[in-house]
């Protein structure tokens, strides 16, 4: 076995926590060096934070390596992995997060929750309390690896040393590898201690009970060409297994070649140009008209690196009765799972949709195509016109995404929250680039943006990022706006504030009578609080200097935060109701 | 498509923290476990469960999913009960003294396959192994000579068909398996097994 030949290790003359590593040498390392050497044999770029009891031997030893590894320090546990999560999604890459026991841990639940169903890779080291106190109630213990068993894709405790760099390197393949997700390393403090013949750190590539992605098989792949190529009204859905497989060029090939319409899940979003030719728009409860009406009249239906969510199918039992399904995805529990497909094809999309592009015939369908820019036009006239155009004094949200639209040029990341404003943003917001659009999808957290927003700018620091954010969604996470303050994290935050939890007032005006049950809901001084945190800002609620504001947003050195106010009480439309089909959309 | 017993095999490696992950996917969706044995296998650092439960082949294909998504897990099986050979065992605690007097033991014995664990002056410890009706005969048998306790075993089952896990294991174990490893086994029959 190779001795050290694989540790990452610093610059040359520089010792690593004092213990300076030359080749060939068995060093002893304590558990938390080894944490840290993992982390930069795994390429760790940042790591986000919040000290404790239990995680201080690993922080101590962090001091060391500061100046490889950067640490930020947020303000809450749940921030710290919501921007790990964030920089996951605009980078590609796998996020880190440092958190103590007990409600250090148990704050992380919500973003692991997040995580796991929005399939993000991120891996969390938690501390835990010495091994000997472990099940004796002992200050700041909680039994943290039962309480995530059903959030994480993999969780592990960790309490002997030598265990760490296997289990670490463990951890990184399986956040990473096949339907990415959240991974959590519970180590004790008494590991984290422990001193042992550190041997290095062997990558990990294999698991024998771990299958990342199926075998491709040929046959399913020719059935579904097939079927393609016999279709009249074929037409492509496709969600973020097509960014989380780096296969947005080998899609776009594909559905050029194959001339199909394609409409996208809120996740699958920026995967390709939301101007490109045959991208018709959003699925779902909010999406686009011609979209969910079309889904009930295609004949064939590819469904691409998505999971068929309920807020995609509408009523299951009226979901795209006369289509012949087909699925592509890598997790073989997602076939089947909500709608039956006719011809599956298991793996990873970058490898089975070229194999697809080469046997689909070159086609174009206008008339088809038609059909949606039909629908397309029914739906500007009642909905888009009066959102991004209004003729009333108050401003629509969509009006704001609409300039911002207009000024990024589509070039920016934009991270929504959870709600009304979320739907707008991603229904008209335009993007040019893949991994543009974070949001959460599957969990619908509220409080999610701003941290999100945080770590996405550090994972692609040259790139603007926007956080679009409710006032009701803001108020959950404000205190981010410290980690803002003190890393000095360049991010425009958009508060589109109609003073009220919208989304819910939403469906109490249209379900529930108008009776608005706590839906109306206080705000501070959003301008001020930020002040109060050394970030500058301002309030709008005139049309006229709607654009000039959002330049000088945009211009400004640092992060900025615009209180924008509109109207109280304006609907998202189109919407399937719930229970509804999705051909049964209403525009108003 | 009507409920049915199934038995679901699962084979794993020997993780801490693995039963939980392998039961609250029947928890989570409010599925009652029948029967529950963990074992180990033919296979050294292979373990083993044995699941019973009421479903619809439906929702069994999709448990075994599930189950087979998680990471230390190797592989997950559902069997129809003509499709596996099972087993359970049972214990019996009866009175010493009731039996010796107003039972033949010895009828006991060939009659329900029972064998005496145990004979104390206070009590006698029977114990049988067969299908559940058999186990349960033998309670209403014993229950009128004041049967003080009864406790019966999960189910470990034996799926004919399987030529056990050496072969599957060894496939794993490389990074890119043989064709034999079969990962997409429902594919060829899901209008058998699938409806809505």
């Amino acid at each position: 076995m190779s001795i050290v030949q694989n540790i990452t290790r610093p610059k040359k003359n520089e010792e690593v926590a004092g213990f300076p590593l030359q080749e060939s040498e068995v060093v002893e390392l304590s558990g938390s060096q080894a944490v840290l050497q993992a982390f930069l044999a795994e390429d760790v770029e940042v790591i986000f934070g919040y000290p404790g009891g239990a995680i201080m031997p690993i922080y101590d030893a962090l001091y060391d390596y500061r100046d490889q590894l950067n640490h930020i320090l947020v303000r809450h546990e749940q921030g710290a992995i919501h921007a790990a999560q964030g920089f996951a999604r605009a980078s590609g890459k796998t996020g880190v997060v440092f958190a103590t026991s007990g409600p250090g841990a148990t704050n992380l639940v919500t973003g692991l929750a997040d995580a796991m169903i929005d399939s993000t890779p991120v891996v969390c080291i938690t501390g835990q309390v010495y091994a000997h106190l472990l099940g004796t109630d002992a200050f700041q213990e909680t039994d943290v690896i039962n309480i995530t068993t059903p959030v994480t894709k993999w969780n592990y405790q960790v309490t002997d040393a030598t265990e760490i760099p296997a289990v670490l390197a463990k951890a990184f393949y399986i956040a990473g590898s096949g339907r990415p997700g959240p991974v959590l390393i519970d180590i004790t403090k008494n590991a984290q201690l422990q001193k042992f013949n550190y041997e290095g750190y062997t990558k990990c590539n294999h698991i024998r009970s771990y299958r990342p992605s199926p075998i491709v098989r040929k046959k399913y792949i020719e059935e579904a060409a097939k079927l393609i190529n016999a279709a009249q009204k074929p037409f492509v859905i496709f969600g973020q297994g097509v960014i989380l497989g780096k296969a947005e060029k080998e899609f776009q090939k594909f559905i050029e070649k194959a001339g199909i319409p394609a409409a996208w899940t809120i996740m699958g979003m920026s995967a390709i140009a939301t101007n490109h030719p045959l991208g018709v728009g959003m699925l779902g409860m909010h999406g686009n008209y011609g979209p969910n009406v079309l889904t009930n009249e295609c004949d064939v239906l590819i469904a691409i690196g998505m999971r068929f969510d309920d807020r995609v199918t509408g009523r299951l039992d009226k979901y795209a009765k006369q289509a012949k399904v087909i699925h592509l995805d890598i997790d073989p529990s997602e076939i089947d799972k909500n709608v039956k497909t006719t011809v599956s094809v298991w793996g990873d999309c970058k490898e089975t949709l070229p194999l697809l592009t080469e046997l689909v015939e070159q086609k174009v369908y206008p008339q088809w195509l038609q059909k949606f820019n039909d629908y397309k036009k029914q739906e500007e006239e009642t909905c888009i016109q009066p959102e991004l155009h209004p003729t009333v004094d108050v401003l629509t949200m969509g009006e704001v995404i609409n300039l911002l639209n207009e000024l990024t040029g589509g070039d920016a990341i934009i991270v929504t929250d959870v709600g009304q404003h979320q739907m707008v943003a991603c229904r008209y917001a335009k993007f040019n680039q893949s991994k543009s659009n974070i949001t959460s999808g599957g969990l619908g957290t509220m409080g999610f943006a701003l941290p999100a927003a945080i770590g996405a700018k550090f994972g692609v620091p040259k790139r603007t990022v926007i956080a679009v954010i409710g006032d009701g969604g803001f108020q959950m996470t404000l205190q981010e706006m410290g980690t803002i303050m003190q890393s000095d994290v360049d991010v425009k935050i958009i508060i589109l504030n109609n003073q009220f939890l919208g989304m819910v007032r939403q469906w109490q005006e249209l379900f529930h009578e108008r009776r608005y049950s706590f839906t109306d809901i206080k705000s501070p001084d959003f301008v001020a609080v930020a002040k109060a945190y050394n970030i500058s800002g301002q309030r709008i609620s005139e049309r006229e200097n709607l654009k000039n504001v959002l330049i000088e947003m945009l211009d400004h050195k640092g992060p900025y935060l615009l209180e924008v106010m509109v109207g109280k009480e304006n609907n998202v439309f189109p919407m399937v109701p719930q229970g509804c089909s999705v051909s049964e959309i209403r525009l108003k | 498509m009507s409920k049915q017993e199934y038995t679901i095999t699962v084979y794993t490696e020997n993780q801490i923290g693995l039963l939980n992950r392998i039961a609250i996917i029947f928890s989570r969706r409010k599925i009652n476990v029948d029967s529950l044995n963990t074992s180990p296998t033919e296979v050294e650092s292979v373990h083993r469960f044995t699941i019973v439960i009421n479903e619809t082949e439906d929702v069994v294909r999709k448990l075994c999913r599930q189950i087979e998504k998680q990471v230390d897990v190797l592989k997950a099986f559902y069997n129809t009960e003509d499709e596996i050979v099972w087993q359970e065992m049972a214990l019996y605690k009866v009175p010493t003294d009731e039996i010796a007097e107003k039972v033949k033991v010895e009828r006991l014995l060939r009659e329900y396959g029972a064998r005496a664990v145990t004979i104390r002056k206070d009590y006698t410890i029977f114990e049988t192994t067969g299908h559940r009706e058999e186990t349960d005969r033998l309670v209403e048998f014993l229950e009128p000579y004041g049967l003080i306790e009864f406790v019966r075993s999960a189910r470990v089952a034996v799926i004919k068909a399987s030529s056990g896990f050496h072969e599957k294991l060894k496939q794993y174990e490389h990074a890119a398996p043989g064709d034999e490893l079969i990962e997409n086994e429902f594919l060829d029959k899901q209008d058998e097994v699938f409806t809505m």
